[in-house]
């Protein structure tokens, strides 16, 4: 680890050990009667948000996470606790208590009487009883958590939430997530959710050397996944609550609980289990003779299949031990995780090792509850050239690995003459690509957050929390090409004539990061409870958020010989980079009668990225929620056991432009040209400085979301559903467009512009099928339906066909194709294509397209919006079953409505790779055995033919375990878990794979079916 | 009691405490860049002012700041390699006419240069009208922090001063050159000068080509006092020479912008070229088009044949336009026995322009003529298709190879400069201009041959007469051709002599292969003279007018 955080670490733990010596004294102490306890299900799981109360008086209290509560300033004398919560059977405990003494009750199991709807849920800044949410959110725990080797933590809830998509971006370990909440709200801006991880906001961004930065948590350390959805459970994020905001709460110790070591163990074998369609050797030799006979002489005699050559079984081994407990009063977490996991792709690899720890104690006589988190992770990444994969589907199969010379590291390359130089503008051998290549990253993060709050003494319904939190990376990578790589063939130093040097090659490239970022939270919270059913709690807070990227310089070295190099480029521009986000905000709850729940947040942000006359916004937001079980009519009604309505209103914020336009996006700037862009006057090379565009009236993009909810719940709540309506409509949309010409320094600007919404429905089911002692299957089935559409784009001439993009993807093949288009009408992932003309025989003709608007020629006019990337629904459903020591679980994700772009067979499919070229053969995609298409066109890249529905049914996981019971003389207890992921694929998709989150599908490295033996140890 | 005092009292710290810091961060949002510069750190010194006209005069070189393999450049909505000012500049005055074609049919739009269907929505139409307008937005930027007044405030001393009033000028020229290429393309476009605010929302008012030739007049005719004396400025940067030759082929073509011929104007100005004596014809012609053109295109005496050049360099100049899009365009994308890439001193081709039957037919003895260079090994004279690259004729013109047979500094990134103004042109456009009446006809003869001698290796064999020129209207159209093809004047050419587009007879009597995309030409309206304003600057400024017939 390095030195900052290290010292950072020490410092924190200093503070904590001060605190505890110093105010250790005041644990026991004088003032009144105080009752604690704790409450806990049938589990021995703490239940929080219990009522409590002294009867016959006003006092009370509810259950914190833990259960645990506390109840000060009671008269001396007997007593009677009342403990209550809907759900369960309130049970009565008599007291006695002695004036400055603190009673602690007995552990209270409460056991469930009607329905499971008690549960406390995280909600922002603070937890609520799941019967008082008023807004839309889901709540996943640990126990509901997808099974099996779980790299990142969003795998965890893959497929469980309404409304949530989540989609990895391929199978390379730690590979990047695409996690959109109800359709993206953003043309340009930022689509992902804020992820809050317990209580610290986290930088979700791109970090260097590290694909996912959620990769650097450790799931093994989590114990709920919270999704706020809809602007009235998110408003209290304001700034950047727009796309939905994730709260992730790790575990815990509790006090009084036992001292509990867990080890697991995870192994796991990930095979490859299908492959790219290209053509067999024998297949190809056929074609070539068929195709263009001419260049049979270019043939070689062996039979490789290079995408076997290029990927591996992969192993993976995944070790956790976490001890949980209390030492005395001091609850704590610790836990230690080691990962390996290789990729199937050879040579890519990735080591995580993780370290955490949480301290909960509670202090000043229970006023002070005091949490302290500290993870660290340390990733070392060796990632392999995903060029290798495209390389592998196109490389002509019929030529063999190795040349037997030892040239270009002993592998076969296209040379412009036997034993001379490699030809330009060739494929390289896809296993050279990855041998020859080491690019490896080491990053190290660690987050962490001190929260205290504090109850004050004179008036307990008054909280005071303050929250101090970091997150920091550093990550450091380099990138080395061996010197005899024919790919870095003709990287030549500049005073060495290029095509006479007998030195060349290689590369050597080194890149560090370091992120910093602050956090400081305040808040009160006061809340006071009337009676036994009707409360309200305010809350009002300031927050300080502050994100400080910095990218030193580093020159590029070239290869002179294999083991010297030479510096011959100049360093590139340093950089640094920060942004910072101030707010304050409040929020309102009302509980009247436990049927009547009101909340009311407001929230207002402001932002350094825009200019100050727009850089403050208002985010209010309001909702009721009301419990219509609980009315008279409907009490003693046996069948329904819940019915909840909700209604919610409220309006977020956008600000994050930084991936389109930086953290300056309203300031003049001016940078250095890199080396490679200088000007040379007389024999002076000067290095000029460009001026960026800039947009100096940047502001908020708003999104207003309505939602309105059912919650309804059957039979003792053995079947739940919950139905969400919403509309949502984002205005002054973060958007890159076209800027007037001549007075910007760009032609196409960030810019606040036009409207977008998104509609759609929720719904989950949950049914407890089989519910005995020993015996109980659950079955949880949720689906969406989501649609979005752009409804304006500022002002537009007639022909105005849209704005081009390709949705953060690149076409491979056609220079410069863009297949999306914004239009105003149509969805933001709508394809925009030629329509491909069928021959009688039902084959597409080369070429041919529908002249759509009928002008006799065939241009860019004649493209139309067709289907989109994004799907219509996402359907997910997941079984847990248990009989006795056995239980068994599976979980099956489906998108439907979602098309992707087959690149592979646009890029491939067609014989241009036989005919192309004089001097090489490239494979062709199986796809052109039914075409025939002979040659690549830009239009052809742009055919709608290669739209495919890529709808699908994934069993992400299947899971079937054992409970051994005690082992080691009873001292333990041991589970086995046996799990396959990604089971099967149902799809019409042909290519690889259809889960595509940018809908273009190429070079992506192909998802594995994995198996994992999986042993739980609990002492 | 005293406990719950002292506990009100810390809490009641806190608060003031929270309080305290809360309005102090506000501060904080004022976050500036830390190694970017804002406008006044920039013109702070000499040295700013510098880095800002290198900028200006990279537009015409390199893509964007981060070098040729950046995700994006200056112009967006184009692959940055595409979106180079020569490249799509070369294209349109190139690929529309005769003198080439290009096979790629992946790139969007590049093959309705050929084809002729061009519309305002098109990727190439878009880059080439963005990046001219985004040239003179540089050139206003720079001219508004270079003012007098502005120059007096930033404490330079007196040579710095003159050095940056030198600068002042010649970026004064390349915004009429910028404004020049919109004139000729585009016709009547926006026109933002240094008074319009950088940043602003106000768009720029519209300007209607007449009125541009006028304004460019005058402009050019200001700096013909201003700039420095032919040949007497650094290497790469504009003097008189080259605002003289802007101004030559402003009023050789002001028929075609203005509808009044200026035929006297032009030989005016060439004549002011030709007779500063400070340029010489190279001595040899493929020394124009070499990795040392730099230094090497230059007479016997050693004066150089290249007025204005746009520099390139393999390692500091980096793009894939300009020439390295020329040398790397013309060569087969693998080698083979026809093509040996290090010939070229380059790695790899790209496999893409060719050119049409009659450009090659331009030289009945492409022995004698020197200029008359073709690649013919392994490629047919027709083409059947315009994507086949090994169909049509490839002309050896532009080559990353020194006078002495040395390859260039890199192997992708072509040393090359491109020659945006040459003596020789001064030459042509005096002689077209007396032909036309506007100077001394022998003295156009004089100047032919001249041109000619060197294409026919020095000596007489090449020569015309008087009556040559006269007797054939098209002579000198050819002659330019000849000498001039590739070069990016064709188009222009092409329409001042009514051979481009239209019905007029002349159109008419002159096709090529694949004019408005028919394999042997065909008609193409009038309207197609004149490029159309993208649809994306109509929708966002509305004192834009499209051109007709779009």
């Amino acid at each position: 680890m390095e030195q900052p955080y290290l010292a950072k670490l020490r410092f924190l733990l200093f503070l904590l050990f001060g605190l505890a010596t110093s105010l250790g004294s005041a644990w026991a102490q004088a003032g009144g009667g105080t009752v604690t306890g704790r409450v806990t299900d049938t589990k021995n799981e703490g239940i929080p948000g219990v009522t409590v109360v002294i009867e016959g008086t006003t006092l009370g209290s509810s259950t914190d996470i833990e259960g645990n509560y506390n109840i000060s300033n009671v008269p001396a004398g007997p007593h009677t606790v009342v403990i209550s919560f809907v759900g369960y059977t309130t049970v009565r405990q008599p007291v006695t208590v002695a004036a400055g003494k603190t009673i602690t009750v007995a552990t209270q199991q409460l056991a469930e009487n009607a329905t499971a709807l008690g549960e406390a849920v995280v909600v922002g800044y603070g937890t609520q009883r799941k019967q008082d949410v008023t807004g839309a959110l889901t709540t996943v725990t640990s126990k509901e958590f997808v099974q099996g080797q779980i790299t990142n933590p969003e795998q965890l809830v893959q497929g469980k939430v309404a409304g949530v998509q989540i989609s990895t971006g391929g199978g390379a370990p730690g590979a990047a997530t695409t996690i959109r909440i109800r359709g993206g709200s953003s043309l340009n801006a930022s689509n992902d959710p804020l992820i809050v991880i317990d209580g610290v906001p986290v930088d979700n961004s791109n970090a260097s050397g590290v694909s996912n930065p959620l990769s650097l948590i450790n799931p093994n350390d989590i114990e709920t996944f919270t999704v706020l959805k809809d602007a009235s459970a998110t408003a209290i994020y304001g700034s950047r609550a727009s796309n939905g905001v994730i709260l992730i709460t790790t575990k815990r110790g509790v006090i009084g609980e036992q001292l509990t070591v867990n080890v697991s163990q995870n192994t796991s074998v990930a095979r490859r289990y299908n492959a790219v369609p290209v053509l067999s050797a024998d297949d190809f030799r056929a074609a070539v003779q068929r195709v263009d006979p001419t260049k049979a002489s270019l043939l070689g005699s062996a039979n490789t299949n290079w995408q076997d050559q290029i990927f591996r079984s992969a192993w993976s081994f995944d070790n956790n031990v976490s001890v949980a407990g209390a030492v005395g009063k001091l609850p704590f977490r610790a836990s230690i995780g080691n990962l390996e996991q290789q990729g199937i792709l050879k040579t890519n690899r990735l080591i995580r090792n993780t370290g955490s720890l949480s301290l909960n104690p509670v202090l000043l006589d229970n006023h002070l509850r005091v949490n302290l988190n500290v993870k660290g992770s340390w990733i070392d990444n060796n990632f392999a050239d995903a060029g290798a994969i495209g390389a592998a589907a196109a490389f002509d199969p019929t030529q063999p690995v190795t040349s037997g010379s030892p040239a270009y590291g002993g592998y076969f390359e296209y040379l412009q003459s036997a034993g001379g130089v490699p030809q330009g503008n060739v494929p390289r051998n896809p296993v050279a690509l990855l041998a020859l290549r080491r690019d490896r990253s080491s990053v190290k993060r660690s987050i962490g957050n001190l929260q205290l709050d504090y109850k004050l003494h004179f008036l307990p319904d008054l909280h005071a929390n303050v929250n101090v939190g970091y997150d920091i990376t550093r990550a450091d990578g380099s990138n080395y090409v061996d010197v005899n790589a024919a790919s870095t063939y003709f990287n030549t130093p500049r005073f060495v004539n290029p095509l006479t040097a007998n030195l060349r090659g290689g590369e050597s490239r080194r890149y560090s990061q370091q992120r910093d970022n602050k956090l400081l939270e305040l808040y009160l919270n006061y809340s006071k409870q009337f009676g036994t059913n009707s409360r309200l709690e305010l809350l009002a807070g300031y927050s300080y958020q502050d994100f400080v990227r910095v990218e030193p310089a580093y020159a590029t070295y070239l290869g002179t010989s294999p083991d010297t190099v030479t510096r011959v480029l100049a360093n590139r521009n340093p950089f640094r980079t920060q942004y910072t986000i101030l707010s304050y905000y409040g929020r309102a709850n009302l509980t009247l009668f436990d049927r009547y729940i009101f909340t009311g947040t407001l929230r207002n942000d402001a932002s350094s990225r825009f200019p100050y006359t727009n850089r403050n916004a208002l985010f209010p937001a309001a909702s009721f929620a009301w419990r219509i079980k609980d009315e008279a009519f409907l009490k003693d009604n046996k069948t329904l056991s819940e019915l909840k309505l909700r209604l919610g209103y409220g309006i977020t914020g956008q600000q994050d432009v930084a991936g389109a336009a930086g953290d300056y996006p309203y300031i003049q700037r001016y940078v250095l040209n890199v080396p490679s862009a200088q000007y040379i006057f007389g024999n002076q090379p000067v290095n000029p400085y460009s001026p960026l565009g800039f947009n100096s009236n940047l502001k908020w993009e708003q999104t207003t979301t309505y939602n309105a909810g059912l919650d309804i719940g059957f039979l003792d709540g053995r079947l739940t559903a919950s139905a969400d309506v919403y509309y949502r409509k984002t205005k002054d949309l973060l958007a890159v467009i076209p800027v007037a010409l001549g007075i910007n320094y760009t032609n196409q600007l960030v810019s606040n512009v036009g409207t977008l919404e998104n509609k759609g429905v929720e719904l989950n089911i949950a049914a407890s099928l089989i519910k005995q002692e020993g015996f109980d299957w659950t079955v949880n089935l949720n689906g969406t339906y989501n649609v979005n559409r752009i409804t304006s784009l500022g002002p537009q001439v007639e022909n105005f066909t849209g704005i081009r993009n390709n949705n953060g993807g690149t076409v491979s093949g056609g220079t410069g194709t863009t297949l999306f288009n914004y239009q105003v009408g149509n969805q933001a992932t709508s394809y925009y294509v030629f329509q491909q003309v069928y021959g009688t025989n039902g084959k597409p003709l080369e070429d041919v397209y529908v002249d759509r608007n009928g002008d006799g020629i065939i241009n860019d006019n004649d493209r139309y919006q067709y289907k989109q990337a994004a799907p219509l629904v996402l359907l997910g459903f997941s079984s847990n079953l248990n009989y006795k020591h056995v239980f068994a679980s599976f979980s099956l994700r489906g998108n439907l409505g979602n098309y992707v772009y087959n690149n592979i067979n646009s890029n491939y499919g067609a014989y241009q790779g036989i005919i192309g070229s004089n001097t090489f053969l490239t494979n062709v995609a199986q796809d052109a055995q039914n075409t025939n298409f002979t040659q690549n066109s830009q239009n052809r890249f742009s055919s709608d033919y290669y739209i495919q529905n890529a709808s699908f049914l994934r069993m992400d996981n299947a899971t079937i375990g054992y409970n051994v019971g005690k082992v080691f003389s009873s001292k333990a207890n041991l589970r086995l878990t046996g799990a396959v992921q990604n089971v099967f694929v149902i799809t019409k998709y042909t290519g690889l794979d259809p889960e595509i989150p940018n809908g273009i599908d190429n070079n992506v490295y192909p998802r594995p079916r994995t198996y994992t033996l999986g042993l739980n140890l609990t002492l | 009691m005293n406990r719950i005092l002292r506990k009100s009292a810390a809490l009641a710290g806190f608060s003031t405490a929270v309080l305290a810091v809360a309005p102090s961060c506000t501060k904080d949002l004022d976050r500036t860049p830390t190694y970017d510069l804002t406008t006044e750190s920039v013109y702070k010194d000499f040295a700013g002012y510098q880095a800002v006209a290198a900028k200006v005069y990279s537009g015409f070189a390199v893509t964007g700041p981060n070098g040729p393999a950046a995700t994006t450049g200056d112009v967006l909505g184009i692959d940055q390699g595409a979106s180079d000012y020569i490249r799509q500049l070369w294209s349109a005055q190139e690929l529309t006419t005769d003198e080439a074609v290009v096979a790629w049919n992946t790139d969007p739009g590049v093959q309705d240069w050929h084809t002729m269907n061009w519309t305002s929505n098109g990727t190439p139409i878009q880059a080439l009208y963005s990046r001219i307008l985004y040239e003179i937005t540089l050139c206003n930027g720079f001219l508004a922090e270079a003012t007098d007044a502005k120059i007096a405030s930033r404490g330079l001393s007196a040579s710095e001063t003159q050095q940056v009033q030198a600068f002042r000028s010649e970026v004064r020229f390349l915004r009429a050159l910028a404004y020049y290429h919109a004139l000729d393309l585009f016709g009547n476009v926006p026109f933002p000068t240094e008074a319009d605010q950088i940043g602003g929302t106000t768009p720029p008012r519209r300007i209607t080509r007449a009125d541009l030739f006028a304004y460019l007049e005058t402009e050019l005719k200001a700096l013909e006092t201003t700039l420095m004396a032919p040949t007497k400025n650094q290497y790469g940067r504009a003097d008189q020479g080259a605002a003289w030759m802007l101004l030559a082929r402003l009023y050789l073509n002001a028929k075609t912008y203005t509808g009044t011929a200026r035929y006297a104007d032009c030989a005016t100005y060439a004549k002011k070229v030709i007779d500063s004596n400070a340029y010489g014809l190279a001595s040899a012609y493929t020394n124009l088009f070499r990795a040392d053109n730099n230094t090497r295109a230059t007479d016997a005496t050693g004066k150089p044949e290249i007025i204005f050049p746009i520099v390139s360099d393999g390692k500091l100049i980096q793009s894939y336009g300009g020439t390295t899009f020329l040398v790397h365009g013309a060569v087969a994308g693998t080698a083979d026995a026809n093509w040996k890439p290090s010939r070229y001193g380059i790695a790899e081709g790209w496999g893409g322009l060719r050119t049409t039957r009659r450009l090659y037919e331009l030289f009945p003895d492409t022995a004698a003529d020197s200029r008359g260079k073709f690649q013919t090994g392994g490629q047919t004279l027709d083409i059947a298709s315009l994507t086949t690259f090994a169909q049509g004729y490839v002309p050896i013109k532009f080559r990353n190879i020194t006078s002495t047979g040395v390859a260039g500094s890199d192997p992708v990134f072509v040393d090359t400069d491109y020659p945006m103004f040459r003596l020789a042109d001064a030459y042509l456009m005096y002689a077209e201009a007396a032909l036309n009446g506007g100077g001394d006809q022998n003295l156009a003869v004089t100047y032919v041959n001249l041109v000619r001698r060197r294409a026919f290796k020095n000596t007489n064999a090449g020569d015309v007469t008087l009556s040559t020129l006269t007797g054939d209207p098209y002579f000198m159209l050819n002659e330019r051709s000849r000498e001039l093809f590739w070069e990016g004047t064709r188009r222009t050419d092409l329409i001042r002599f009514d051979r481009f587009v239209g019905n007029s007879a002349s159109a008419i009597a002159y096709n090529w292969p694949w004019k408005g995309g028919a394999i042997n030409g065909t008609t193409v309206p009038a309207y197609r003279a004149l490029f159309p304003i993208p649809v994306s600057d109509l929708s966002v400024n509305p004192n834009l007018v499209q051109n007709p017939g779009y």
